[in-house]
């Protein structure tokens, strides 16, 4: 049995007794996950809307991870709703493409393909999935580069540059796929301190310049105070609490929330 | 304060520098040095006066048309040559085309073609074989410097290699009622059989591996049950087996007027074997690659098929380079065991050409020749491996 792959135009198939609202990106209603015996999502309702940037900090193991990878299905939530921008990510697998079509992704080990120059770690999908000419994607490749500062890298292997370069290069290559939404799940975590920064950067001109919908998994808290719309506290597999950088940095509701951030802020 | 720069610590060279740090670093290695030279060269002085002044090397010249293609007919031994002409154009134009790897094929084929017609001079065959293989020594060459003069398209060449294994067949088993008579393959024999039977294993039974591996990590139970009992099944018999049931049973099962070829069945029942090692060898690879690779790739949009094609299996298959070039190396060699279904390849011919009165009393000349003969091969091998592995950056990315 063949599916017949999603085209640009093609109609995705959308969710008719689950409303959004226009704007929204992203719903998320009750979605619970488990590992096995641990339930590690225990009811996550959130919607982020078009052009909104979110940052999800929380301890390791409070399921932040876990949770922006059911939004592109690394993992499968067992209960509740995604829907992303109108698509219900079921065991369809035609919904499963057409979201994560829409949906770019930066991984905390960059995760480059290390057989492939930068530059063909760029083009391989846009060429593959999208169908485009290796004339076209080589263009849009190289303008991605240039925008996040090492089109020079362009013919070197991945093993041939720094973390901060490598990560910058995994940002271009999932915007070549032309996603509405980037999800970025602890960017910065395996980088250098003095790497760091050049991440943030680009990171940071893209939410600002491009407005794209953005949400982050990080502990750069100067980062999320710049750039955020919207801090999410996870705790224990539950949003405990949700707010403005201002709200969430001053006068923050919950004893939990408090404690978390008086120990990463200093 | 500031830290001085300072040059690197001298290193010692010369010869003599040399001789001093490797062998006569101490009295103990000193005694050990003069000892073992003295040995090796005592060895080397009684295989040299043996190979030179008392060997007969003539049961090697004299049988040479049997060593090199059996009893195929010798009034139609020049498709053998021919076939090697289109061969040697192939393997030119490749070098050029390619790189590094098939360059060494190149070379490979230049070479052994120039031994050939070293061996054929000695020989009863005479000088027109010889003179051929000399020409087909040389045109590896004049393709390979044409091929860098016109652009020849690479995807021609591929289609040419393809075809080739086919076209070999056609030409050497001919068509009853051309001027290419047929020519049982019962007849096919010695170096020439031993060569086909490693590369249809070869090239068969690498895709096929690689097949079986991808189905025993399939998320399908049926698919991957079937891949891990083929593979199981297959690697507990030993490949003497498999060329018996091959040979004996499997006819039995086939409707009578199918009578599938006896070179045929004992390649099939090569390929069946090693394709069982090659996937495990494969599913090596494929359980080293870290799964962000295949995450990212799900996350970028490519599907299960193409996340193979381009991520896992390029990955998976470089890092499997040495451990399957070993493999066919050894599946080279075991070749030698289709005797026992009667079939007489290089070894088998040297057996049959012991068992000749005039040939009283030269075991160590045939079994010298034959031994050299496949180093030959299994070198070039292990060459073309090296070559592949640097080409594509084992170990380096």
């Amino acid at each position: 049995m063949t599916v017949p792959a999603p085209s640009d135009k093609g109609e995705p198939v959308t969710d008719q007794t689950a409303p959004t609202g226009a704007d929204d990106a992203i719903v998320c209603r009750d979605v619970h996950k488990w590992f096995g015996q641990l339930h590690v999502l225990r009811g996550i309702d959130l919607t982020v809307k078009t052009g909104e940037v979110v940052v999800i900090f929380g301890a390791s193991g409070s399921g932040k991870s876990t949770f922006i990878r059911t939004i592109n299905r690394l993992e499968e939530h067992q209960r509740g709703d995604i829907i992303v921008d109108g698509i219900e990510l079921t065991n369809d697998i035609r919904n499963v493409a057409a979201v994560r079509s829409e949906i770019g992704m930066v991984f905390q080990s960059f995760n480059l393909f290390p057989h492939l120059t930068v530059l063909q770690n760029v083009t391989l999908a846009p060429v593959r999935v999208r169908r485009w000419p290796m004339s076209r994607a080589e263009e849009v490749g190289m303008k991605l580069l240039e925008r996040v500062g090492i089109p020079e890298q362009a013919k070197k292997y991945p093993a041939q540059l720094s973390g901060g370069q490598q990560q910058r290069v995994a940002i271009a290559r999932a915007l070549a796929m032309q996603p509405k939404i980037m999800l970025f799940d602890e960017p910065t975590s395996a980088l250098d301190p003095e790497m760091i920064s050049e991440v943030l950067d680009v990171m940071q001109s893209l939410a600002r310049d491009a407005g794209m919908t953005m949400i982050c998994v990080t502990h750069e808290m100067g980062f999320a105070r710049a750039v955020a719309d919207r801090m999410v506290f996870f705790d224990e597999g539950v949003i405990v609490e949700e707010g403005p950088p201002s709200q969430i940095f001053e006068t923050p509701k919950h004893e939990r929330t408090k404690r978390f951030l008086s120990q990463i802020l200093h | 304060m500031t830290a001085e720069t300072l040059p690197p610590p001298r290193t010692v060279v010369g010869p003599y520098a040399w001789l001093r740090a490797n062998l006569f670093s101490g009295p103990i290695s000193s005694v050990l040095t003069i000892v073992i030279g003295l040995a090796l060269a005592w060895v080397l002085l009684q295989v040299g006066t043996w190979a030179l002044t008392e060997a007969r090397w003539s049961v090697v010249t004299n049988n040479l048309r049997l060593f090199l293609i059996g009893q195929y007919p010798a009034d139609q031994a020049w498709r053998i040559w021919v076939n090697l002409l289109i061969l040697s154009v192939l393997g030119g134009l490749s070098a050029a085309a390619f790189g590094q790897a098939t360059r060494t094929l190149a070379v490979t084929l230049s070479v052994i073609q120039l031994m050939l017609a070293g061996l054929m001079v000695l020989s009863p065959l005479g000088i027109v074989p010889a003179a051929a293989m000399l020409a087909n020594a040389a045109i590896v060459w004049v393709a390979f410097v044409a091929a860098r003069r016109i652009h020849v398209p690479s995807r021609a060449l591929v289609i040419g290699w393809l075809l080739s294994l086919p076209a070999t067949f056609l030409l050497l088993n001919g068509i009853e009622g051309t001027p290419f008579p047929s020519i049982s393959t019962n007849v096919w024999g010695g170096l020439l059989l031993t060569v086909l039977l490693a590369t249809v294993g070869i090239l068969l039974s690498f895709p096929m591996g690689v097949l079986l591996a991808l189905g025993r990590r399939s998320e399908l139970p049926i698919i991957r049950g079937l891949s891990t009992g083929y593979i199981e099944l297959i690697r507990g018999v030993p490949l003497v087996t498999i060329l018996f049931m091959a040979d004996l049973i499997l006819p039995l099962f086939l409707p009578g007027e199918w009578r599938l070829d006896r070179v045929a069945r004992a390649m099939g029942g090569i390929t069946l074997f090693s394709a069982a090692y090659v996937a495990e060898n494969v599913r090596g690879g494929l359980q080293a690659i870290p799964t962000g690779q295949v995450e990212a790739a799900h996350a970028l949009g490519l599907n299960g098929v193409q996340t193979n094609l381009y991520i896992v299996l390029p990955q998976a298959l470089r890092s499997v380079i040495p451990a399957n070039v070993g493999l066919f190396i050894s599946l080279l060699k075991d070749t030698t065991l289709v005797t026992i279904i009667g079939l007489l390849e290089l070894l088998g011919i040297g057996r049959a050409v012991l068992a000749q009165s005039e040939s009283f009393g030269a075991h160590l000349e045939v079994y010298a020749f034959i031994a050299g003969v496949f180093f030959v091969l299994c070198y070039a091998m292990s060459q073309a491996s090296y070559r592949l592995e640097r080409a594509m950056g084992v170990g380096t990315r």
